[in-house]
């Protein structure tokens, strides 16, 4: 049996082997270093060789564009509801599958140099495999309630991760953060997928894709709530605006596992479960609409966000979340291709990214704000030239992998008529070229930090950057405008057309990644514009960027006075009323109890008169009722 | 004639409730433990009043109120000395026959 169709039956292992190699971390190589990691990274490889025996067999089986292989198991069922558990195996999550094992697997690799000597060592891989095992089960899963098990298992993994340096106050903090945000958009996708179970009677992918354009048709204003409510858990999870605010946070988190969350887990989750319901969006007009501008806005927002920030990894942060919109855009104007496409390319720069950040931090010992850094070039070689190229590839120069990807996205954008959001994308692509390269020229070109002594990173570090250095250079070639059975013929919804090169977009999104480059060189790298001044200048709107629109403040003032205030309400509520009315029973029964206890004298002679009492009593009682036989019994038959 | 009509059946039920209720109230007010046996005794005896007169009125030819007099009064005997010796045995222990001292029945 050739390898490729083993994998494909046999898809299922891939994310069982990482949660074998957490189950064995965690408990027998608890306390064994260099056994832990290696497991961790045989296990995850070893999925990483299936993934590509996935990706090889649906090259070889190109019936699988249109027929899912699907695999799978009923775990329980009841009356109206029947749950299964396998593998829907398409292109799109043989691509998640590929590019969620080889990032994981480089952050792998990457982890031994980078978490050498750390007193959580195990845990911390142990943490990983679980990591990339929720990740890979949410890829594979078959049904939305399988996916939401996942969902929520890749939410746990985020939180041990994030806070994994929890002796810190704001690891400990950016975790609960992350949790609680993204468990706010939770809230919507559960209700959304209890909306689908109701009106459908079934969560697996297949059956809806049958079932929906029909029930589009007579009800499309449920569907649109539906739609809305199933993308409030991407919202969440994707860090799209307004619950963007964990994402930044979560950089609290070892480097590596930033470069993990940011690529190939936890945010892209929420942009693969949209891809996963394609169908679904595809039929509610209105609520892809809703995708695409909260999308497009959130790209906008991002990155106005970033161009001020003073934190390398925040700014990789926020690129992050700028880049997911993206992706939403794309779905929600209707381009799955582009969006799935820009997801992989983005893995590669962003975790390469992540990762050359986490070096650079690494050989300063925590030194987070760049412009402390200044001219790591020279004794990091490596460490800079993979950065750079990581920023081609997200600015979009050409042929990077950013490039192909963000002018599809572009192209589709304009294609299907989104004027509006095709001009803000490619404002946004200006910023972050600005942004990044603004990066760049502070944290590794000009003057050296003399305070600083940086020196380059183990091979173990650089290795995995340059495996993800050539896939951000040549990734994006899979998906060029003139390959003809690329990636678009792939990983596609509906039927295949192979896009015309458009100059006008491919020319401008070049011109403006350059003026962006251009302009950061002018104020960073030859300091033609003094950049306080320009702050200074700027006033206003520097304060707004550079305080994140204050979103921040604005939810503790709402957590402050709403609720907080509507707790306190409930408090008193649970008290006063709920509390004291059983109270209040409590204490009636006790003030009864003390008064009836005097009733038990121990006298005979009171037990006795109550009895003559009480005699005499029914018999008035009686006789008032005119019940005579009762009368008459007591006075003696007649 | 006589001034009064001769003495009925209604008679002797007035003598016997007269004793009876005198009984329950000496039971009900004597705080002496001896003094409430006798009210008992004479609460017994309204009863073999009454079940005598019942007898003599209702049906003469039997002798049934009679003999369950004489059960009563053997009954009450039997009780009275019980009823004693428990007074005896209370008053060796706490020194007094007032029923208000004794009260071990409370709680």
């Amino acid at each position: 049996m050739d390898f490729a169709l083993f994998s494909l039956n046999n898809a299922w292992l891939i994310p069982l082997l990482p949660f074998v190699a957490f189950v064995l971390i965690a408990f027998p190589f608890k306390n064994m270093e260099k056994t832990a990691s290696t497991t961790a990274i045989l296990f995850c490889g070893a999925s990483f060789l299936l993934s590509l025996g996935v990706v090889a067999g649906i090259l070889q089986h190109p019936e699988l564009i249109e027929q899912p292989f699907i695999k799978e198991v009923r775990w329980f069922s009841m009356p109206g509801l029947s749950i299964t558990m396998g593998q829907y195996i398409d292109p799109i999550s043989a691509m998640m599958l590929f590019v969620v094992t080889l990032v994981a697997t480089m952050v792998m690799i990457y982890s031994t140099g980078y978490m050498h000597g750390d007193p959580g060592y195990t845990r911390f891989f142990a943490y990983l495999s679980l990591f990339a095992c929720s990740m890979l089960g949410l890829v594979i899963a078959t049904n939305l309630l399988q996916m939401f098990i996942f969902w929520e298992l890749v939410g746990l993994c985020s939180y041990l991760l994030i806070g994994y340096y929890y002796f810190k106050d704001s690891a400990r903090e950016a975790a609960k953060k992350a949790f609680m945000t993204t468990r706010i958009g939770d809230f919507g996708l559960l209700l959304g997928i209890m909306f689908l179970q109701i009106n459908f009677g079934t969560l697996e992918f297949a059956e809806l894709a049958d079932k929906l354009p029909a029930f589009a048709l007579a009800h499309p204003a449920l569907i649109t709530l539906i739609g809305i409510l199933v993308f409030i858990g991407p919202i969440g999870k994707s860090g799209q605006f307004p619950l963007h605010v964990w994402l930044p946070d979560a950089m609290e988190g070892p480097s590596p596992v930033s470069a993990l969350i940011h690529a190939a887990t936890m945010v892209v989750a929420g942009v693969y479960l949209v891809a996963r319901a394609f169908t679904l969006f595809q039929v509610a007009p209105e609520a892809q609409h809703f995708v695409a501008y909260i999308g497009g806005f959130t790209a906008f927002f991002a990155a106005s966000i970033a161009l001020t920030q003073r934190e390398m990894k925040r700014i990789l942060a926020y690129s992050t979340v700028s880049q997911l919109g993206y992706m939403m855009m794309a779905l929600g104007v209707g381009s799955l291709t582009a969006s799935m496409f820009h997801l992989m390319t983005h893995a590669f720069f962003k975790a390469l990214m992540f990762l050359a950040a986490g070096s650079a931090l690494h050989a300063l010992h925590g030194t987070a704000d760049i412009f402390e850094m200044g001219g790591l070039r020279k004794k990091m070689p490596w460490t800079a030239a993979f950065m750079v190229i990581g920023t081609l590839a997200i600015a979009g120069i050409p042929p990077f992998a950013g490039f192909w990807s963000k002018d599809e996205i572009l192209l589709m954008t304009k294609l299907h008529g989104f004027t509006d959001l095709y001009i803000l994308a490619s404002l946004t692509a200006f910023m972050t070229a600005f942004y990044m390269s603004r990066m760049v020229f502070v944290a590794f070109f000009g003057k050296e930090n003399p305070k600083n002594h940086p020196h380059e990173s183990p091979w173990n570090m650089i290795l995995p950057m340059a495996v993800l250095a050539v896939l951000a250079i040549v990734g994006g070639l899979v998906g060029t405008p003139w390959t003809e059975h690329g990636f678009g013929y792939w990983v596609r919804y509906g039927e295949y057309h192979h896009p015309e090169v458009d100059w006008s977009v491919m020319g401008g999104s070049v011109v403006l990644a350059v003026a962006g480059i251009s302009l950061a060189w002018a104020i960073y790298g030859a300091k033609l514009i003094d950049n306080e001044k320009l702050a200074r200048r700027a006033g206003i709107l520097y304060t707004l960027s550079y305080r994140k629109f204050f979103i921040d403040e604005i939810y503790q003032a709402i957590n402050k006075t709403l609720v907080a205030g509507t707790a306190r309400f409930l408090y008193w509520v649970d008290i006063h009323i709920v509390d004291g009315f059983i109270d209040g029973l409590a204490d009636g029964t006790g003030w009864a109890g003390r008064r009836l206890r005097r009733v038990q004298t121990g006298q005979l002679q009171h037990y006795a008169m109550i009895f003559f009492f009480t005699v005499v009593l029914m018999a008035v009682m009686m006789g008032l009722m005119g019940n005579h036989s009762a009368m008459a019994l007591i006075g003696g038959g007649k | 004639m006589a001034l009064v009509a001769p003495i009925g059946l209604t008679h002797f039920l007035l003598l016997g409730t007269a004793l009876f209720c005198l009984g329950l109230y000496s039971v009900f007010i004597k705080r002496n433990a001896i003094a409430l046996l006798m009210g008992i005794e004479l609460m017994l005896n309204a009863v073999n009043v009454n079940l005598i007169a019942f007898n003599k009125f209702i049906a003469p030819a039997s002798y049934t109120g009679q003999v369950f007099s004489i059960f009563v009064i053997v009954v009450a005997a039997a009780e009275v000395a019980v009823g004693l010796a428990l007074v005896i045995s209370i008053y060796r222990d706490r020194a007094t026959t007032s029923v208000d001292d004794l009260d071990w029945l409370k709680w």
